[in-house]
């Protein structure tokens, strides 16, 4: 690593350094292309996002495309249903590393006001890694750039070298989730244990 | 003639197209769109069987979001019900608040003071201006114009929005009324705003209306696509802008006057061929019509209190029996169907949404058409699937 005091004297001489990971990690923070993947009431302030008053494209994440193969980040806004809990692993599977996934919305996170009902997945994290939550019913725009502008501070202290290297970097590891399937009660498996491990209830 | 002896539904099936000897000219396509597509709105499939780029046959898949809604109605009180209805059709909060509302009204015998129920009337009306005006931006994004339109549309929703937010300190999930009235009296700058508000929505309407209406790309995208008749319209039971543009005077708002309506001054827009372009320009001119409510309303708006004394929040239990409410919400006939045995829970909670019962003729209205034109005429139909699944 360059020492800091002489990075900033030779950039008062007008030289830049950086290192690989630093210019690379920039450059993607700053370009994250959300899915166009609305699932329900949280969508519409994803979209709100968007539009000019909040105004997305300041944080470089306003083109959403619609096919997964094109997009970095998946915003899961909204309930997800059972039936549509294996297309949403199917999706992120086809989305191109690295990817990143915020769960907007209480119902993405838990199952939010209809986690009591039997169609309802109580929280797309049983399948999903998910890097931020936004709590709210449904969030605020500026909740949704607060989540953008914490998962960029995420992406920009990623290492791609070393055990911490993020999961598409490490050869040994499978690089698409298993998709659940409908058994005759749930889904098949119910939970993904590699990325769902909560903490033990202490009773 | 009477418009409900309906006619026998006409055979729309479109044959392939075969050759001398019978056979039929290259393969049919079958391709399912969605639920993951930009242009179905929402998690909505159709399955669609394709000659070239002909449909010859729609299948409409519902149930990717499907929450329950009526079954965990049955299981909590009458009240926690209402936070749920706002998350029914999430762009009209208000009219499903009201709707429900309406219908544990007449459940228990309550009465409305004057001042709530036309607060009721401005909420409604502020509520179709901007969901008609987000349909339009999003049907003309289906036909192929994105960003614009959206913003523009987006634009004059947040306005709205900030009015909402003010009184029920929610910008979508409004949670604003309560059985015998609405949850806060709003402020007397805040109608002074929303007259302002009104004043200036229709130099937008007139803005919008210069860049789509005649549009020779819309004109030729929605003119003699998707016509619904207006026999099987009726058969179908179809309500809302879409009944009115096959032709059909049918307005809650003038067949129950529910609310004050009566007391209003307006028209109800109707259509004539019953095509795309006539379910676009029906709710342009609602909002035409919506603004000269609110002007009314805004102007007449009484003060005194805006919650029955009698209303009880805590420990709800209606008398047992069952009832039917419906409101005119901006997608058509919302309703609720309650029974009460008497305990703190509804009994039976059932929803009668205007999008999914709309949506059951779309095989109808596609085929023959383009699948192109299969966008154009869903977007027409203007679902919201938190409404069709439920």
């Amino acid at each position: 690593m360059i020492d800091e005091g002489l990075k900033s004297e030779l950039q008062k001489q007008g030289v830049y350094v950086t290192s690989m990971q630093e210019l690379y990690n920039w450059g993607r923070a700053n370009s994250v292309w959300p899915l166009t993947f609305g699932l329900a009431c949280c969508a519409i302030e994803m979209m709100a996002a968007s539009m000019a008053r909040f105004d997305l494209a300041r944080f470089g994440a306003e083109v959403f495309r619609p096919s997964p193969r094109q997009a970095d980040l998946m915003i899961v806004a909204g309930t997800v249903t059972k039936k549509m809990a294996p297309l949403v692993v199917r999706l992120y599977n086809q989305m191109p590393e690295p990817k990143y996934v915020i769960a907007m919305g209480a119902c993405a996170i838990s199952g939010g006001p209809f986690k009591q009902g039997y169609n309802v997945l109580k929280g797309i994290d049983r399948y999903l890694p998910v890097d931020v939550a936004i709590p709210g019913c449904p969030p605020r725009p500026e909740a949704l750039l607060h989540a953008i502008m914490t998962l960029q501070e995420k992406i920009l202290n990623q290492k791609l070298t070393g055990p911490d290297r993020p999961r598409h970097l490490n050869a040994d590891v499978e690089g698409e989730y298993p998709v659940p399937t409908y058994g005759p009660h749930d889904l098949q498996p119910s939970k993904n244990s590699e990325v769902w491990q909560p903490p033990p209830i202490q009773r | 003639m009477n418009a409900f002896a309906a006619q026998p539904p006409k055979n729309f099936e479109v044959k392939p197209k075969l050759d001398r000897s019978g056979t039929p000219i290259g393969d049919l396509l079958e391709i399912s769109m969605g639920p993951h597509h930009p242009s179905t709105h929402g998690v909505f499939r159709m399955d669609v069987v394709l000659d070239g780029e002909t449909v010859v046959k729609l299948k409409p898949v519902f149930g990717y979001l499907h929450r329950n809604h009526e079954k965990i109605g049955e299981n909590i009180s009458y009240l926690s019900s209402m936070p749920y209805t706002d998350r029914l059709d999430y762009f009209c909060s208000m009219t499903n608040n009201w709707a429900y509302a309406l219908t544990i009204e007449k459940l228990a015998g309550l009465a409305v003071p004057e001042r709530a129920e036309y607060i009721r009337v401005i909420m409604a009306e502020l509520t179709r201006l901007q969901s008609h005006t987000c349909l339009v931006g999003f049907f003309v994004q289906d036909m192929g114009a994105l960003g614009t339109p959206m913003m523009y549309a987006f634009r004059e929703r947040e306005k709205i929005l900030d009015l909402f937010e003010e009184v029920s300190g929610a910008r979508m999930m409004c949670n604003y009324m309560r059985f015998g009235g609405v949850r806060v009296d709003v402020s007397d700058d805040w109608i002074a705003r929303t007259k302002q508000l009104v004043a200036d929505y229709c130099k937008f309407l007139d803005e919008f209306e210069t860049f789509i209406a005649e549009n020779e790309i819309v004109l030729a995208r929605t003119q003699g696509v998707g016509v619904l008749s207006r026999e099987l319209a009726i058969s179908a039971s179809i309500t809302g802008p879409m009944l009115r543009a096959a032709g059909v005077n049918y307005d809650l708002r003038k067949v129950d006057k529910y609310g004050f309506y009566s007391r209003f001054n307006f028209k109800v827009p109707l259509g004539d061929h019953g095509d795309v372009y006539d379910r676009y320009m029906v709710r342009v001119l609602e909002m035409r019509e919506s603004i000269k409510i609110l002007d009314e309303a805004l102007r007449d708006i009484p003060a005194g209190p805006v919650m029955d004394p009698k209303a009880k929040l805590r420990g709800f239990r209606p008398k047992p029996g069952e009832v039917y409410g419906r409101v005119e919400a901006p997608k058509g006939e919302l309703g609720f169907y309650v029974i009460s045995d008497g305990s703190p829970n509804p009994y039976r909670y059932r929803i009668r949404p205007p999008s999914f019962v709309n949506l059951t003729i779309l095989e109808d209205m596609c085929l023959g058409h383009k699948v192109s034109d299969a966008i154009v005429i869903l977007g027409s139909v203007d679902i919201v699937l938190g409404e069709v699944d439920r």
